[in-house]
């Protein structure tokens, strides 16, 4: 330990070190930021091939491919690997890379246990994707893993999957601490809450659902571990629990993890939008409080999820009308992002294509959602590939499309270079038109009443699932253009300048491109 | 003496590199991948599977050991401004808070069962129908934790409070009385720190020891008695399964806070912290607090009501 304590009179002055240590070793929010950033990327990728599996034996209706059982653990990973394994630590990484600069500080608040958080990941991620290669196969009970499923009639793999579980909560919650420490003690002088840019408002606002809610997944399968190898009967209604209450632990964790997932998304597209338009970002307070509504709300909605389990009409009521209340909000900031564009002078660069997409394509799942909330309505829809349709229309062409215009935006910052516009063109149409092509006809099979997570279907839907299977591959095969994109401009190509965007504001496009190692050691003035 | 930059602003301190971070993530990973093993083979009546977790254990305690005193010697060198201080502060507190949350899932489960589930699977209420269709013949009665099925068994008596006359040979209660008593002992303790009265504060942080061991102690004997005498265990339905599993967490984290509280006291005889300067401890105390109220919840919900 004394060499690091020693080493500190210079630490502002050394780049990065050499070698594989570099990335083991780091406490530099960038290395860290980029290291997140590629391992959600290796698991997006991994989720993406599951998600093939899946959509491969349902091209066509019988048993094509897989056993039934396997097609089940692959619905179960595919949900597990994205949400906790790409778009959390996604969104995670691009925290890491601009935060702090975006606040003017020299790095995370706590740079140490920011290295912590990351390198618990590839760990967590080992256990959880090994349970498919062990006896009895991985979890196949979904996603959310209903008690008595993922308890009585688990797989013995189950206890790794819990603990997987706990590992990524732990890292996620200590990233959520590091966040709001930064954004809370590290501002640079003048820089006022109001002054903050929407990404950092939207990660602040993130960081706190984090932490409110990861302890309680951890609390739910928590209670799942001691049903299984302690003989517990929370979920067992034998015993006097109840596996309904499973659900509602479940979906209070669950309801504001799907805000986890959008709001830095939110905050992202803020950023794009004004930039693109060459104007200010429209109705910046507004944008503010609809984001802690939003937060504050998503804690009171939870059981929309659960409206077919038999609960009391008055509670149906009540999450049927508190779930309809988000979408004021949602509209508030669906409103801003169309009035910053109105009489701006747009150009069509491929972040601001990213940007576009998600306000059309989210806003057409949040009216999907909207149609879910209808207590009655959702009786019918329930279960069915409508849902599946709703949250990928709002986590692939909402959130991951962000996450995609994040990087297509920053990148030049990060490497110096500019990316290929012509890729990232193509990159983004053949992006738009696959995942239009796989989730659309998902709306009809779903209305029609074909039921989720079934390896097989009725004739009737056919046409349907033959479409969103192409779709399927099309989106698939086309991220591989944006990875040749990507290694592409980290290798060369024409020199970034500082501003790189013309319309681009913020901290971040003060300093050279690509960003030095250190940043703002000294903090810089806010006016 | 945080080093000045131009300007007057002192620089935050940003370690260069450090090897603890992913040995810890590397220990963990071990030690739950391990701990994994070991339950899926005991429940098959396997041995020997101990050793993973053994050694993820260490790995993690030696990691988080050097962690710590890597901070506590920057600190000794005053490499942490103000500011840096600041951002522990930050930690610690949306820390607890995240254990809070990890308590409140909890006493949410036993809200939810004792007060709608428990009472739909009796046959009442809104859902009660529930019970007259599964469960005919049960009747519930918390305080005597009975089960809809009969395959679980029933302990001869449950830990509910008696009357408030009773109390006095009611061993939760003396916890109650131990873990309050242990709060106020910690804050005089922080009040001599604050002060500089050295030994006023090793006397009362070690009282506090005592009284957080002598806790632990209490508890051990009332499970001793409700496993033994009354036959509660985890298996006996819902209310076992409550019980044990709130005040088994709470149990838990006494125990990190009483390690954490001797860590503290074996500092103070080494003469660390300052009258200005003792976040270490204050975030122990912090800690202690948190568990003191969480207990409370618990008398009064698992206990009282
Ligand atoms: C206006 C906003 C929204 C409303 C009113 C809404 C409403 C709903 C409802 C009622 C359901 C339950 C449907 C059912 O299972 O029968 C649902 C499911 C879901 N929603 Fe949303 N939603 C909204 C926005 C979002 C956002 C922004 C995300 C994520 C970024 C999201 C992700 C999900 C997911 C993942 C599920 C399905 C979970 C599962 O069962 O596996 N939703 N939504
Ligand atoms: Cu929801």
């Amino acid at each position: 330990m004394s060499a690091v304590i020693d080493a500190h009179h210079d630490d502002h002055h050394h780049g990065p070190a050499k070698g594989i240590t570099r990335w083991l070793y780091t406490t530099n929010h960038k290395d860290i930021g980029s290291m997140y950033l590629w391992f959600s990327f290796i698991m997006f990728l991994a989720g993406g091939v599951m998600a093939l599996v899946i959509r491969a034996e349902l091209f066509q209706p019988g048993q094509s491919f897989v056993e039934p059982h396997f097609f089940n653990q692959m619905t179960t990973m595919h949900g597990l690997v994205m949400v906790f394994g790409a778009i959390m630590p996604a969104f995670v990484g691009l925290a890491n890379w601009m935060l702090p600069m975006m606040v003017g500080a020299p790095d995370m608040a706590l740079p140490r246990m920011n290295n912590l958080s990351f390198w618990i990941l590839p760990f967590a991620s080992l256990m959880l994707i090994s349970t498919l290669f062990m006896e009895g196969g991985g979890p196949d009970f979904g996603w959310t893993m209903y008690a008595p499923l993922s308890t009585t009639y688990a797989p013995d793999s189950v206890t790794f999957m819990i603990f997987a579980i706990h590992l990524l909560g732990a890292s996620s919650i200590m990233g959520a601490i590091n966040i709001i420490a930064t954004i809370l003690n590290m501002r640079a002088p003048g820089m006022t809450l109001m002054k903050m840019p929407m990404f950092v408002w939207t990660w602040l606002i993130t960081a706190y659902l984090l932490i409110a809610v990861m302890p309680v997944l951890a609390g739910a399968v928590t209670m799942m571990l001691f049903d299984i190898h302690f003989g517990t009967s929370c979920f067992d209604a034998a015993g006097g629990g109840d596996p309904v209450l499973f659900q509602h632990i479940f979906w209070f964790f669950g309801h504001p993890e799907v805000y986890i997932m959008i709001l830095p998304a939110f905050g992202i597209v803020s950023h794009v939008i004004p930039a693109f338009s060459r104007k200010r970002l429209f109705g910046y307070d507004s944008m503010v409080y609809a984001t802690s509504s939003i937060a504050f709300l998503s804690f009171i909605v939870w059981a929309h999820h659960m409206f077919t389990v038999g609960m009391p009409l008055a509670g149906q009521l009540f999450f049927m009308y508190a779930t309809m209340l988000i979408a004021v909000p949602t509209g508030v900031k669906v409103f801003n992002w169309i009035s910053t564009m109105w009489q701006g002078s747009m150009t069509f660069e491929t972040p601001m294509l990213f940007a576009l997409a998600f306000v059309f394509l989210f806003t057409v799942g949040g009216f999907s959602g909207v149609m879910l909330a209808i207590a009655p309505a959702d009786y019918q829809y329930h279960d069915t590939y409508f849902v599946v349709a709703h949250f990928h229309y709002v986590l692939v062409s909402g959130a991951l499309f962000s996450i995609f215009c994040a990087v297509y935006y920053w990148l030049p910052k990060w490497t110096g270079f500019m990316y290929s516009e012509a890729l990232g063109k193509l990159h983004f149409w053949l992006s738009f038109i696959g995942v239009n092509l796989a989730f659309f006809p998902m709306h009809f099979s779903g209305l029609a009443g074909m039921p989720r997570r079934i390896p097989d279907y009725a004739l009737q839907f056919a046409n349907f699932n033959a479409w969103s299977t192409v779709g399927a591959f099309v989106f698939g095969l086309s991220q591989l253009l944006f990875l040749y994109l990507v290694i592409k401009c980290i290798r060369g190509g024409q020199k970034a300048t500082a501003g790189v965007w013309d319309g681009a504001e913020g901290l971040e496009w003060t300093v050279p491109s690509p960003a030095p190692y250190h940043t703002f050691s000294t903090p810089p003035v806010v006016k | 003496m945080a080093q000045q930059e131009a300007g007057g602003h002192e620089a935050y301190y940003v370690p260069s590199e450090s090897k603890l971070p992913v040995w810890l993530a590397f220990g963990l990973g071990v030690m739950l991948y391990g701990l994994g093993a070991w339950m899926n083979s005991a429940q098959t009546g396997g041995h020997g599977k101990e050793l993973l977790f053994v050694v993820g254990f260490v790995v993690v305690a030696i990691a988080l050991y050097r962690w710590f005193a890597a901070v506590i010697e920057e600190n000794h060198r005053g490499m942490n401004s103000a500011q840096v201080k600041r951002s522990y502060v930050w930690g610690m507190g949306w820390f607890i808070f995240s254990e809070v949350m990890f308590f409140a899932a909890f006493f949410g489960a036993l809200f939810y069962i004792r007060f709608l589930a428990l009472p739909w699977l009796g046959g009442e209420g809104e859902k009660g129908i529930t019970g007259q269709y599964l469960w005919p013949d049960f009747t519930v009665d918390w305080n005597a934790g009975t089960n809809p099925h009969p395959q679980w068994a029933t302990p001869d008596a449950t830990l509910a409070a008696p009357p408030l006359t009773q109390w006095l040979a009611y061993l939760p209660f003396y916890n109650t009385v131990v873990l309050l008593t242990s709060s106020v002992t910690i804050h005089v303790a922080h009040t001599a720190l604050k002060e500089g009265n050295r030994s006023k504060l090793n006397l009362w942080l070690g009282i506090t020891v005592a009284l957080g061991i002598l806790f632990l102690i209490l508890q051990m004997a009332e499970y001793v008695h409700a496993y033994r005498d009354l036959g509660l265990t985890l298996n006996t339905g819902i209310y076992g399964s409550t019980f044990f599993l709130l005040t088994g967490f709470h149990g838990f984290h006494v125990t990190l806070g009483t390690f954490m509280l001797i860590v503290m006291l074996a500092r103070c005889l080494k003469g660390h912290f300052t009258k200005e300067d003792h976040f270490g401890f204050e975030a122990t105390a912090w800690y202690w607090h948190f568990v003191d109220v969480v207990w409370l919840g618990l008398f009064l919900f698992v206990y009282v009501f």
